[in-house]
């Protein structure tokens, strides 16, 4: 379970508040207008925004100044999530351990974790010569040997069309529910909403609500979200 | 946005710095130590003083105009032979002075093409010497390292932005406006800086091209006075005086050497859509020829005389050619030991001014390094037994500016555009070094690594100053056969010296860029 307790977040003229906990094995989506928060909210989780004010725990214990690789949540950016120069199998094995001084046990992870994600074949290749999809995957198949109980995505299939995008997300729910980890995701479609989100954390003028069941909150959504629906 | 930022090497790049400076600081208290403040500057000084700053102006100035066009043309055109042009821009800046001053009075030296050529139309000719050969030799040194300094940041640009540029059809002044000129304001100020305080330090140039009253630089005068006078005290107020110079010019350039931060791309190869029409392909590729001209005409002098002699050289040069190539490789040694910590340390630091330490090392006198190096020496054990592995350290702190102006803009984009996702995965210390760093750097390190092997094989300053019969480099062998009036020998040497210059910066720069596709 993580709690951000009464958190604050000040950037110069932007503040975001917010006082909400995330439940395990539940799957959240982040929705609001744009520049409301989303990512910042995420990014607090992540360790990479200071709380202005405000605590994080997680199981009780406080992670508020924890270091972002320190913290029971890996984190999908919206660019920027492989290493060109690595390859895909180098890529995944910085999920298992930052040295890459894999053992045989943990590179059969590796192995069965781009097997999983359907890149069995390009384990040696370079993400470069990778298509979007395929580079997604490669980035899915870290989290999955990462196996931290949270999984924060921040757009990361922003670039991908609609089929791919449903595809990704699906990839997404089945890992999640294999592993058992919590979904946070900032999303601006409410079929996302539909399709994989369990609760709803509305972002909007400057606070982050508390996360509603998303089928009740979308179907009646109060007239801020409404208004951002349209 | 992140507040946690990536701390990179912070600890050894101190101590590093802390060497450094120590190094200098210890050479100029000796230099100090020993001097007495008798007298003040004479008008033969303040006259080295003028010309100095003249030549440097003129020189930086030059070189960084000049630089643009060729810049542009290579970084948007593609051609055979291309890549060994680029590779051949790296040459006069690494090619010893005393190979390229040879070069330059074939080409444009009394007896030489251009005056030979002159004559043929009945045209007065020109002289080599004084201010104009002193300002060439320095254009021809420094030009094609501001265009290798500027095409590496256009190569930084990422093809993404070509591309939007082609989408949105540009105009060839709005692609200049919108992509090259913020690169251009970004890099311009920070490499005509740094050329003029390399020329503020110019040694071997003015000492052959050079001389007399009118033509003395501050470090010419400063040898002179060593080596001639064995005048400590005006050599020691000379120094001061190169130390406040060259030092307020490292500030000052400083000031203006804006960090270089261009986001991130996906690694794909440059491939341009603009600048596609007539009228800009012919002016791109006569400028491409013109630089060519201007650099391979000197070379292919040396080539050619160097051909003819190489038979005449005797033991002893091949001898000093051993002790070049062991100095050479001491100082990219211990080059890279400093360097990497260093940029790592800067680049991840907010504070600009630490970058001064590289330049500190240039700002003071190579010569008046060695001196301080060699009272500090004397008492204790023999100088001229160390006069070696003292020229490899100074010729590590004359490169030091150069390589990290060299690595801490890559450093600090890899940090920038991966230091989130390192940090997420707890990367840090030596696997975030070995794992992002290096691979990322690696063109970087290894054109750092080979300018400074070259500059190093190269050096004629500080080891004339330690002069020994036996212990010699080899650009000190040629120079002694010069003056013992034995060309056809000096020109073989020059050639032999050519080759372990650019054979060593190739290996090293090759090695770099070897599989460095992403």
């Amino acid at each position: 379970m993580l709690t951000l307790e009464q958190g604050l977040i000040r950037q110069g003229s932007f503040s975001l508040a917010a006082n909400l906990t995330i439940e395990p094995h539940k799957k959240y989506a982040v929705i609001g207008p744009s520049g409301a928060g989303k990512s910042t909210l995420l990014g607090a989780f992540c360790g990479f925004v200071p709380l202005t004010q405000g605590k994080l725990l997680w199981q009780a214990r406080d992670i508020t100044h924890a270091a972002p690789g320190a913290r029971p949540m890996t984190m999908l950016f919206q660019d920027n999530n492989l290493f060109p120069h690595l390859s895909v199998q180098q890529n995944v094995g910085l999920g298992v351990r930052p040295d890459l001084r894999l053992s045989s046990d943990e590179k059969t992870q590796v192995e069965s974790a781009l097997a999983r994600v359907g890149l069995a074949d390009m384990a040696d290749r370079k993400p470069g010569s990778l298509s979007g999809g395929q580079q997604s995957r490669a980035a899915l198949a870290r989290v999955l040997v990462q196996a931290r109980p949270l999984v924060l995505l921040d757009e990361p299939f922003a670039a991908l069309g609609p089929a791919l995008r449903n595809e990704m997300l699906d990839l997404v729910d089945a890992l999640v529910t294999e592993t058992g980890a919590s979904l946070i995701m900032v999303t601006h479609a409410p079929e996302d909403v539909e399709r994989i989100a369990d609760e709803v954390i509305f972002v909007a003028s400057g606070t982050a609500m508390a996360p509603q069941p998303a089928r009740a909150l979308m179907e009646n959504p109060p007239s801020e979200l409404r208004a951002y629906l349209g | 946005m992140a507040h946690r930022t990536l701390q990179v090497s912070t600890k050894t790049g101190i101590s590093a710095a802390t060497l450094v400076l120590a190094l200098i600081l210890a050479a100029l208290g000796a230099v100090f130590w020993r001097a007495e403040f008798g007298s003040l500057l004479g008008p033969a000084d303040w006259a080295a003083i003028r010309f100095t700053v003249l030549q440097a102006v003129l020189s930086a100035l030059i070189s960084t105009v000049f630089a643009i066009p060729i810049a542009r043309a290579l970084a948007r055109r593609q051609f055979v032979g291309r890549s060994l042009l680029v590779t051949l821009l790296g040459a006069p800046f690494i090619l010893p002075v005393i190979v390229a001053v040879l070069g330059l009075l074939a080409v444009f030296g009394r007896a030489g093409w251009l005056n030979a050529g002159l004559a043929a139309f009945g045209l007065p000719a020109v002289s080599i010497y004084g201010l104009q050969g002193v300002v060439l030799a320095h254009v021809f040194f420094n030009l094609p390292l501001a265009t290798r300094l500027l095409l590496q940041g256009w190569q930084t640009i990422p093809a993404e932005r070509f591309r939007l540029a082609a989408q949105l059809g540009l105009t060839p002044q709005a692609v200049f406006r919108s992509i090259e000129l913020p690169l251009l304001r970004q890099i311009l100020p920070g490499t005509a800086a740094l050329i003029f305080v390399i020329c503020l330090t110019s040694f071997a140039v003015a000492l052959t091209l050079g001389g007399g009253p009118r033509a003395t630089t501050i470090e010419l005068a400063i040898y002179q006075a060593f080596r001639f006078d064995f005048d400590l005290n005006r050599a020691a107020l000379l120094s001061l005086v190169q130390l406040g110079l060259a030092g307020s010019a490292a500030v000052t350039a400083l000031w203006i050497i804006p960090s270089i931060s261009i986001g991130g791309g996906q690694d794909r190869p440059l491939k341009r859509w603009d600048a596609q029409g007539g009228v800009q392909r012919m002016l791109d590729g006569a400028v491409i020829i013109l630089a060519a001209l201007f650099l391979l005409l000197p070379l292919g002098a040396v080539l050619a005389r160097g051909l003819i002699g190489l038979p005449q050289t005797p033991a002893s040069v091949w001898q000093a050619a051993g002790n070049s190539i062991g100095v050479a490789l001491l100082s990219i040694a211990v080059l890279l030991v400093l360097a990497l910590p260093l940029a790592g340390w800067i680049a991840t630091t907010k504070r600009s001014s630490v970058e001064g330490v590289g330049l500190f090392g240039i700002a003071a006198s190579p010569l008046m390094i060695g001196t301080g190096w060699f009272i500090l020496i004397n008492p204790v054990a023999d100088p001229f037994v160390l006069a070696l592995p003292v020229t490899a350290l100074v010729n590590v702190l004359m490169a030091l500016p150069f390589a990290l102006r060299i690595l801490v803009p890559p450093l600090r984009d890899t940090v920038q555009v991966y230091g989130r996702l390192s940090q997420a995965l707890s990367l840090q210390g030596w696997p975030f070094w070995r794992w992002v760093v290096l691979p990322r750097i690696r063109p970087q390190i290894g054109f750092a690594a080979g300018l400074t092997g070259a500059l190093s094989m190269g050096d004629l300053g500080v080891i004339a100053l330690f002069a020994h019969p036996d212990r010699t480099t080899l650009p000190l062998q040629m120079y002694r056969l010069m003056g013992s009036y034995q060309m056809e020998a000096a020109a073989g040497a020059a050639l032999i010296l050519l080759a372990l210059s650019l054979g060593i910066f190739w290996l090293f720069d090759k090695g770099g860029r070897w599989h460095a596709d992403a």
